[in-house]
């Protein structure tokens, strides 16, 4: 394994990291207006994200950081290409921040209630423009000879984009809903029982769906595992841990079936790595104009010394990570300082 | 529309913008983990109070860094396509590096800042917002190092194949430490500190003013003011100047440019103010003959190189870069000037809690702080157009390829749009907070401090407060360790 392939795993791994971790709160995000009926639900899930929800967009810098640095082409091509998408991305981002910190920093209800819509549409709109983006990676974007992508961003809105954008949102909100499974508390924790089952039902659905889509139609991604066979062991143990975390959140162990969702994510992940590797961006163009591992790497000293960096940098992050949510376990309560 | 100009419109906006908040993030930060230190000391409530209101202000302003951040690293791929071509080698992984050391500091503990009163011990609290500000500072430090990277580039070559040409590192630590990295990184450090510390004054002042807190604001006032003088007259006499020198020796056109100094001259004036006529290339102010050469090389007699001399070289907008350097340059006297008048004022029978006028001028130091750091920003980034790394890539030729006018006029749009609202939502909560003024202790404290953990040892044993099952008890907590284990002084 040379270094650029190095780290294109290394890549993958802080993509999934982000999914993971921003991923249950956006999803807790996405159940904010649904699921939370009275003010001090909606502060009680607000804190259960207050403290770490900055912590789990960080990977999403370091996500950009690093392909910025490791896969320069790939980083300039798709930022460049999917500009009003990633600008959309921008002002949710924004106002996801925004209305986090400041939606409890008043009393007045309108004030609240316009945050509560702020963060609630900033959330899951987040979420489905992450799964359209992907989607769009997945199927291939017009590359052309120069690596620059010209698409509008009607065109970045295909089915088979919004379709994954839907199944991101429906798995973020799942994960969501198993991580409040160990935050809340009160009658909450019945309606949050209720919505599990039917985003467990959408979710499985719409994932079946892309499956469905992807097997029968006509995507690069999928001639690997056609070819090989072995990767499916990925996508089924994606499987086994969606009906793992399914049949734990019956048994009521709650920090467990959070675990088998977070793996399930990471597995998909992967999955999809496989049928896009050794390519970054798929040309729809023509295959010569493919950006991959190769071609768009950083020279190897850049590549040894972002390693280096990581090497040095990230056992610290998992370190404090760790330390955070372990101050922070157990189920949340309402301060008067927090949200 | 032009699609790069826009482009350039947006990123000084956005980048000016966002550049508000974090001095305050490094600066207040500085204060605060000055305050901790001096309750741990003297175990006054008065600053536990103060820390709690001040973590209070902290979060909103830390909250707007955040958000408006992520543009910065987002835009560098959406509008500067070619340019992120070009330097992702060297630039990139600074940004990376970034991200590991700096971001998860802040992201990691900023959460336990924000809410480490009811959570954490004193110690550990403070333990907790040294590591978001020293997070902070990393941010910059790397930021600054990207930066002075392309403002004298060096540690790197230029390889032409495979096609797109690109920067590639030669040597990794003359990419850190570039000619301009130390000097540049000490201003900007200074400056805001310089900022948070007035921030700090011009609250207290305030509440003087009105005569609100007056307790609390004479402490406060009394712990930020000697901070300030030090950082106002720190930049004045050492940072300020050893960042002329830098130019002087690194980017000598945007010297001559920002002083307007048209052919080379010995002796050559410094302008307090003046206006630069491009078409007649003359400059014309009030100026004090020979500071400008005793500032670039100590010496009054010496030769400073005019932009004459080094044509046909472009060169960058000369007036807005000499308005923007003198409006920077005049502030740096008037904040420090402000800073011993206060001092003297406080010295001489503490005069300074009468007198409404030097209150006045500290209220208002905040903003001239962040003034004087805006428009030293765009000395500095105005200064090397037409480049975007210095002598090696013009701006004009970093611009993403595919952008049309449309798309940036919209993102454009979108941006003044939402940072508009977001500024005066911010001056709102802001103004909202300190008009209301720290509240006491009994109103913000849940837990009695003696019963939070403040050593590690105490964190795996105490279960934290919340952690019990609902609902939970008063202010003593649900504990399974022994309470009275932890009141007295710990190793």
């Amino acid at each position: 394994m040379n270094l650029a392939e190095l780290w294109f795993v290394l890549f993958v791994v802080i993509i999934a990291g982000y999914l993971i971790l921003d991923g249950f709160d956006l999803g807790v995000g996405a159940l904010h207006l649904p699921l939370a009926r009275t003010d001090e639900e909606r502060r009680l899930m607000l804190g259960s994200i207050g403290p770490i929800w900055d912590g789990n967009e960080v990977w999403l810098v370091l996500g950009g950081g690093v392909l910025f640095a490791v896969f320069p082409l790939a980083y300039a091509s798709l930022f460049s290409g999917f500009y009003l998408a990633f600008m959309l991305a921008l002002v949710v981002l924004i106002l996801r921040a925004v209305a986090i910190e400041f939606r409890s920093k008043e009393p007045s209800p309108r004030w609240r209630t316009g945050w509560d819509i702020t963060f609630w549409v900033a959330s899951a709109g987040l979420a489905i423009l992450l799964g359209v983006a992907f989607g769009n990676i997945l199927a291939g974007v017009p590359l052309d000879a120069d690596g620059n992508i010209s698409v509008s961003l009607i065109d970045l809105l295909s089915p088979f984009a919004l379709l994954i954008g839907l199944t991101t949102l429906a798995m973020f909100a799942l994960h969501g809903g198993f991580y409040l499974l160990m935050k809340l508390h009160g009658p909450i924790l019945d309606r949050l029982e209720r919505w599990m089952i039917r985003m467990g039902v959408a979710f499985w659905v719409l994932q079946t769906l892309v499956i469905v889509v992807l097997v029968t139609g006509d995507y690069q991604i999928t001639e690997r595992y056609v070819d090989e066979i072995w990767p499916v062991i990925f996508p089924a143990a994606a499987l086994g841990a969606f009906v793992l975390a399914w049949y734990l959140l019956r048994a009521g162990r709650h920090f467990a079936a959070f675990t088998a969702s977070a793996a399930m994510i990471g597995l998909l992940l992967i999955s999809a790595a496989i049928g896009m590797y050794p390519n970054l961006l798929i040309s729809t163009t023509d295959a010569s104009y493919n950006l991959t591992v190769t071609n768009a790497a950083s020279a190897d000293n850049t590549l040894t010394v972002a390693l280096i960096v990581a090497l040095i940098g990230m056992p610290f992050v998992l370190l404090y990570t760790a330390g955070v949510y372990y101050i922070f376990r157990g189920r949340t309560e309402l301060e008067p300082e927090g949200y | 529309m032009d699609p790069e100009l826009l482009s350039r419109i947006q990123f000084a906006l956005t980048a000016s913008y966002h550049f508000i908040y974090p001095p305050l993030s490094m600066g207040l930060g500085l204060m605060l983990v000055a305050m901790g230190l001096v309750y741990m000391r003297t175990k006054d409530p008065k600053w536990r109070q103060l820390s709690f209101f001040w973590v209070k202000i902290y979060g909103i302003v830390f909250a707007m860094g955040v958000a408006t951040g992520i543009v910065q690293e987002f835009e560098f791929g959406m509008n500067w396509a070619d340019y992120s071509r070009f330097v992702g080698n060297v630039f990139g992984s600074l940004l990376a590096a970034e991200g590991v050391f700096a971001f998860f500091l802040e992201g990691g503990f900023l959460g336990l800042m924000l809410f480490g009163g009811n959570r954490l011990g004193p110690r550990l609290w403070l333990f907790s917002i040294f590591m978001v500000v020293f997070g902070a500072h990393f941010s910059a430090l790397w930021i600054i190092m990207a930066n002075s990277w392309m403002q004298t580039p060096a540690g790197y070559t230029i390889a032409q194949t495979p096609a797109p040409a690109r920067a590639v590192m030669t040597d990794f630590w003359d990419v850190v430490f570039t000619p301009s990295f130390i000097p540049r990184l000490m201003h900007v450090w200074v400056a805001a500190w310089t900022a948070g510390s007035a921030l700090m004054l011009s609250v207290s002042a305030w509440y003087l003013l009105r005569k609100k807190k007056l307790e609390l604001a004479k402490s406060n006032l009394k712990l930020a003011l000697p901070f300030f003088l030090i950082f106002t007259v720190w930049n004045l006499v050492l940072a300020g100047p050893s960042m002329a020198i830098e130019v002087t020796n690194n980017q000598p056109l945007k010297l001559a440019s920002m002083e307007g100094l048209w052919q080379s001259t010995s002796c050559a004036p410094l302008y307090l103010v003046g206006w630069v006529d491009e078409t007649a290339q003359t400059t014309t102010g009030i100026s004090i003959p020979c500071l400008l050469s005793l500032l670039a090389y100590q010496n009054v007699d010496a030769t400073v190189a005019g932009i004459d001399s080094f044509a046909p070289d472009p060169t960058p907008p000369i007036n807005l870069v000499f308005q923007v350097y003198h409006l920077m340059f005049g502030l740096a006297p008037v904040l420090a000037g402000i800073a011993v008048l206060a001092a003297v004022w406080y010295l001489w029978k503490r005069r300074l809690y009468r007198s409404r006028f030097v209150l006045w001028l500290l209220v208002l130091s905040v903003f001239a702080a962040e003034i004087a750091i805006t428009a030293g920003w765009w000395t500095a980034e105005i200064g090397r157009q037409p480049w975007v790394v210095y002598d090696v890539l013009k701006t004009a030729d970093g611009v993403s390829p595919t952008l049309s006018g449309t798309d940036v006029a919209i993102s454009l749009g979108g941006f003044i749009g939402l940072y508009s609202v977001l500024f005066l939502l911010f001056i709102y909560l802001m103004n909202r907070r300190i008009q209301a003024g720290p509240e006491p202790l009994e109103a913000v404290e849940t837990v009695a401090v003696s019963d939070l953990p403040d050593t590690l040892r105490d964190i795996f044993r105490k279960r934290p407060h919340g952690s019990g099952p609902p609902p939970a008890e008063g202010p003593t907590g649900p504990d399974s360790a022994d309470p009275t284990e932890n009141t007295g002084g710990d190793s």
